[in-house]
């Protein structure tokens, strides 16, 4: 009997949990969505989803109990995709509306896009199509959730604020806002992200959320 | 500057997809799940559902169409039509939209626009101007183009920006469904004014139109209707109109 996969999809009151669940339903897996943090602990596979700002996040966190389970899964080596603000999360501190602590599964740091000067060029918050480019000219997508999305493929962007790694081979792929290079996604063992939205992005989101069902 | 984005528009009617011109005579098209998926599948970058009869009526029933179609669609979906309350865009957004299109509701109390940013974010919040000429500009309508505000477009497209829009769909009403091109001053004027993005509505019957609207408009994106449904030329035609201006677009 062959049984689809399951994907634990944290539900903390700030994700588009229903794009979620039909994106990995149109990649052959079933999301079951958890509140608490015997689901997140009894999970094989982990998406945090996000659209909001960071402290709401943090706070949707804080009160359902699910930080330590977050970072327990973590450590423990779950496969686990933060998505676009659920990326964020995993960083060390955010600075959106003051400083808030994150995760800390990531070092780094949230920090705004610059706004746009008179000249303009592009617009805050970033919204639309953006082409992911490789992170360093030697940045292997194998083994990341990009294994087998094609350079300069565009992807789904909605957010004002970007995550900055620490560990500069942490980010793994880059994508533009006017002047602006940012890190598109993350990879650290087996926790990943994209700020992009994969389950908005067309085939190429596909691509991304299946590469993550076979990690 | 960011990917040129082309959005199908998708007029619903009850349980179909209908095209009008000026936003009237309408004429049934099909099911609406049929033409999305088909525009899904050949690179639409959103779609954009809008029930025109909402207002009218005081309801909105674009629930089961959205969740029906949002299964299929994996790129952002706006929709519109009769958005009033905090409720209705919980409901939508709940069935598989990602934004929602406020007309009505916005111009009859503004600061619903507000309100409704602050509980969902700005990027979930379009503000839907349907604009008619007038000798000295562009008077904003409700209701699909029947009732006049007495409200000047170009003024409510900056301060829906202020109120916190995260995006203006602007339709002309002149041009909507005559397939003789955007009102290209119109979205002009609107682009200058605001730093969001602004969509073009109204008037494409060409891939070169769409074109226009980015290059000489200034907007940011195009919703098409006429120049797909009748299935004269595909998005990649359209995108490829706007690529020969020099822009980029998704899927080059």
């Amino acid at each position: 009997m062959t049984t689809s996969k399951v994907v634990t999809v944290v539900d903390y009151g700030l994700g588009n949990l229903f794009s979620v669940e039909r994106a990995l339903a149109a990649v052959g897996a079933q999301a079951r969505f958890a509140q608490r943090a015997e689901d997140l602990l009894a999970a094989d596979r982990v998406i945090l989803p996000g659209v909001g700002a960071f402290a709401d996040g943090m706070r949707g966190l804080t009160e359902r109990g699910l930080l330590a389970p977050i970072q327990e899964v973590v450590a423990r080596g779950t496969p686990l995709l933060g998505i676009c603000l659920g990326m964020q999360l995993l960083m060390t501190e955010g600075h959106e509306f003051g400083h808030h602590q994150g995760l800390g599964v990531l070092p780094g740091a949230v920090v705004p896009i610059p706004p746009p000067d008179a000249n303009g060029g592009y617009k805050v918050p970033n919204m639309g199509w953006g082409r992911l480019l490789p992170a360093a000219s030697d940045t292997s997508w194998q083994g990341t959730v990009l294994a087998d999305v094609k350079r300069g493929e565009h992807v789904y962007f909605v957010h004002g604020f970007v995550v900055q790694p620490s560990v500069e081979q942490h980010a793994v792929a880059m994508a533009e806002c006017g002047p602006h290079r940012f890190c598109a996604s993350v990879r650290r063992e087996n926790v990943h992200g994209t700020q992009f939205h994969p389950e908005k992005s067309g085939p190429a989101g596909q691509a991304i959320l299946s590469a993550f069902l076979k990690m | 500057m960011a990917t040129v984005r082309v959005i199908p528009r998708l007029d619903i009617k009850g349980p179909n997809l209908v095209k009008g011109i000026h936003l009237e005579g309408l004429r049934v098209m099909g099911d609406p799940a049929e033409f999305a998926v088909r525009y899904y599948q050949q690179g639409a970058d959103e779609l954009l559902y809008m029930d025109i009869v909402a207002s009218l009526y005081g309801r909105n029933n674009l629930t089961a169409v959205v969740e029906r179609t949002a299964r299929d669609i994996f790129v952002p979906l706006t929709v519109g039509g009769g958005v009033r309350s905090i409720d209705d865009i919980r409901t939508l957004l709940r069935v598989g939209a990602d934004k929602v299109a406020i007309n009505t509701a916005a111009i009859r109390n503004p600061q619903f626009i507000s309100e409704a940013a602050r509980t969902f974010g700005s990027q979930c919040i379009v503000l839907s101007i349907e604009a008619k000429r007038t000798p000295n500009g562009w008077e904003a309508y409700t209701d699909n183009g029947r009732e006049k505000t007495g409200v000047d477009a170009v003024t409510w497209a900056e301060r829906g920006m202020e109120l916190g829009a995260g995006e203006i769909l602007v339709t002309s009403v002149d041009q909507e469904g005559t397939s003789k091109g955007f009102d290209l001053p119109l979205v002009t004027a609107i682009s200058k004014r605001v730093r969001i993005p602004v969509i073009a509505c109204g008037g494409c019957g060409t891939p070169e139109h769409a074109a226009q609207a980015v290059a000489d408009g200034k907007a940011d994106a195009v919703a098409v209707a006429t120049v797909l449904h009748y299935g004269r030329h595909t998005i990649r035609d359209v995108k490829a109109a706007v690529r020969a201006r020099g822009l980029d677009v998704r899927g080059a």
